[in-house]
């Protein structure tokens, strides 16, 4: 538990075992590849490794003409500048044309830090999830961010992952299951369910043993796929908790927050309580005072929870 | 298959044909864009008719040439070409803009030979880079086209792309810009000029080929000259009228996305004989 590794990590060392033996395999960059990645790959496989340079939008189209020749081009960049600036590209290119392009986003977050808000990514997954065709996965550790490259690479469509530049606890083991669309419970509770994703993921696993201080059971489920969202796993938990908490490093609009309450409010509406940006850009600092700062901490979770579970009560 | 020794009298009463249906299809879908798709019958039938390999009845065949369509608007242009080559049936061109039709108001591949969708503009020259990069690993030896209006050469992702195209020497794409000197809201010159275009795109280190976009033994002529270059990827500036062949068409941005009425059919079509 005590290893620390950014996702970032566990996908670019995925990619490189990968395209020893997946030919079909190529990288399109933008000029950030030392901070995603992908480096490892270009030094792999140097003839499958093609720069556009500090050009989004042209690593995107390029990457589709690629897998109109049956290529599986992994593009890359940071969360900001791929999503934002890239944005017409994503949706017109990979997602109406439906082609078989990966999206790997690192600095997804406020734990990017001291580089500020310009590099923050705090809209990716709302951005994301709304294009029709785009899977949009977040995994929680290095071991999880491995196994997701791997299924991306082995399904067709545009897909999105969202690594982390911050170093993360280890939180599964290489034979826990993985299946896009499917989350998992990480601790079992009856009184609140927690929902997660990412760096998120160990901060309500503590906010659980917070919670368990007070006599609440907090069940945690790391909320890997945002979309296809497990519809199924929101709406049981919801009828067997009563209360949901939903904790994503994201703005409070339109995330994983946003996944879960459309479900909700659909399947079985239940208190829920939402933990994430409030509607503001992020600053400069260090990742883990930044997420104080903005009440995305365990004990913001925990107060949370606690929230949703006395509504449940009146 | 290209028909080298083309009859060019042949060619260019097949013009005057793919202008008419043009239009017709536009008048019966009663939206469209007329403007853009006149200037470029000459641009598709030299490409479709002389210089680009393609089966019609195998439109997936791999080695074929390949034809983004960046300018996607001209969807009447690029249909009733495709139509005409045979990929699909004739009548068909009558859903067009319709529900459930195939034909989309911008190129889309549901249309056997359209290669892919678009519609936004200043996107369609990073795919074909990205296609001929991927024909160069896997050892291919067609040619990548890709067709640009002159107004999308003020979106920066095409410069991008021209950069990207010169830095790979990508000598088998072939990009032709339909200069028919008018966009949506006025002249091209005056809403933001593309002027030294050649200038332009030899700066960025492309072979550049000027001709006459409508004049047949000249577009054949730039097209071979194209594909002969070496180490780096070919432009062809190709000068055209927009709404060419329809004098009160001519020149006009009013009919850059209008469809013609029943009296301004016939009138156009009293022209085209």
């Amino acid at each position: 538990m005590s290893t620390m590794i950014a996702t970032r990590d566990g996908f670019g060392e995925e990619l490189v075992m990968l395209g020893k033996t997946n030919q079909r395999i190529v990288v399109v960059s933008a000029d950030l590849e030392d901070a995603t990645r992908a480096e490892y790959f270009k030094k792999a496989y140097p003839d499958r490794f093609f720069s556009m340079g500090i050009a989004e939008q042209d690593m995107v189209g390029t990457a589709a003409g690629l897998s109109l020749m049956g290529f599986i081009p992994f593009i890359n960049s940071f969360a900001v500048f791929l999503t934002n600036r890239a944005y017409d590209m994503l949706r017109m290119d990979l997602c109406y044309n439906n082609c078989n392009v990966k999206v790997i986003c690192s600095h997804a977050g406020l734990t990017v830090g001291e580089d500020g808000a310009s590099a923050q990514c705090l809209e990716d997954l709302a951005l994301m999830r709304v294009l029709p065709n785009m899977t949009v996965i977040c995994p929680v550790d290095t071991i999880e961010a491995q196994k997701a490259t791997r299924a991306i690479a082995g399904a067709k469509g545009p897909m999105y992952l969202r690594t982390s530049r911050a170093p993360l606890p280890v939180l599964t083991k290489e034979s826990d299951p993985f299946k896009i669309g499917k989350a998992n419970v990480l601790r079992e509770g009856n009184d609140v369910t927690i929902f997660a994703c990412g760096t998120m993921v160990s901060e309500a696993l503590q906010a659980a043993d917070i919670l368990q201080q007070g006599k609440i059971n907090a069940r945690v489920v790391n909320m890997h796929t945002i979309k296809p969202i497990d519809e199924d796993m929101i709406t049981r938990c919801a009828q067997e908790t009563g209360a949901i908490v939903s904790a994503e490093e994201h703005q409070i609009n339109g995330g994983l927050g946003g996944a879960i309450a459309e479900v909700l409010v659909k399947n079985h509406p239940v208190p829920m309580e939402m933990v994430a940006v409030r509607d503001t850009f992020g600053e400069s600092g260090p990742p883990q005072e930044l997420l104080k700062a903005y009440h995305l901490k365990d004990v913001d979770i925990a107060a949370a929870a606690q929230k949703a579970v006395h509504r449940k009560k009146k | 298959m290209p028909a080298k020794n083309i009859d060019i009298q042949v060619l260019r009463a097949k013009a005057v044909l793919i202008r008419r249906e043009i239009l017709e299809t536009i008048h019966r879908a009663g939206s469209g864009h007329p403007g853009g798709s006149l200037s470029a019958v000459e641009i598709l039938l030299s490409l479709y008719h002389y210089k680009m390999n393609h089966r019609p009845k195998d439109p997936k065949w791999e080695d074929r040439d390949r034809l983004i369509v960046s300018k996607g608007h001209i969807s009447p242009g690029v249909y009733v070409v495709l139509a005409d080559c045979g990929y699909f049936p004739k009548e068909e061109l009558q859903t067009f803009r319709k529900l459930n039709s195939r034909l989309q108001g911008h190129v889309h591949t549901k249309v056997p030979g359209v290669e892919f969708n678009t519609g936004s503009l200043g996107q369609g020259l990073a795919v074909a880079n990205g296609i001929a990069l991927g024909a160069r690993l896997l050892n291919k030896n067609f040619q990548t086209y890709c067709l640009l209006g002159d107004g999308e050469l003020q979106e920066g992702s095409v410069w991008e792309a021209a950069m990207a195209g010169a830095h790979y020497k990508l000598e088998r794409v072939c990009a032709i810009v339909d200069y028919n000197k008018v966009q949506e809201n006025g002249p091209v010159n005056t809403i933001k000029n593309l002027e030294p275009l050649i200038e332009k795109w030899r700066s960025f280190g492309w072979h550049t080929v000027e001709v006459d976009g409508h004049d047949f033994p000249k577009l054949f002529q730039a097209l071979d000259e194209a594909t002969e270059a070496r180490d780096r990827p070919s432009v062809i500036i190709a000068h055209t009228i927009k709404g060419k062949g329809v004098s009160f068409m001519e020149g006009d941005r009013n009919w850059h996305g209008k469809a013609p009425n029943t009296e301004q059919l016939a009138k156009a079509l009293e022209q085209l004989k």
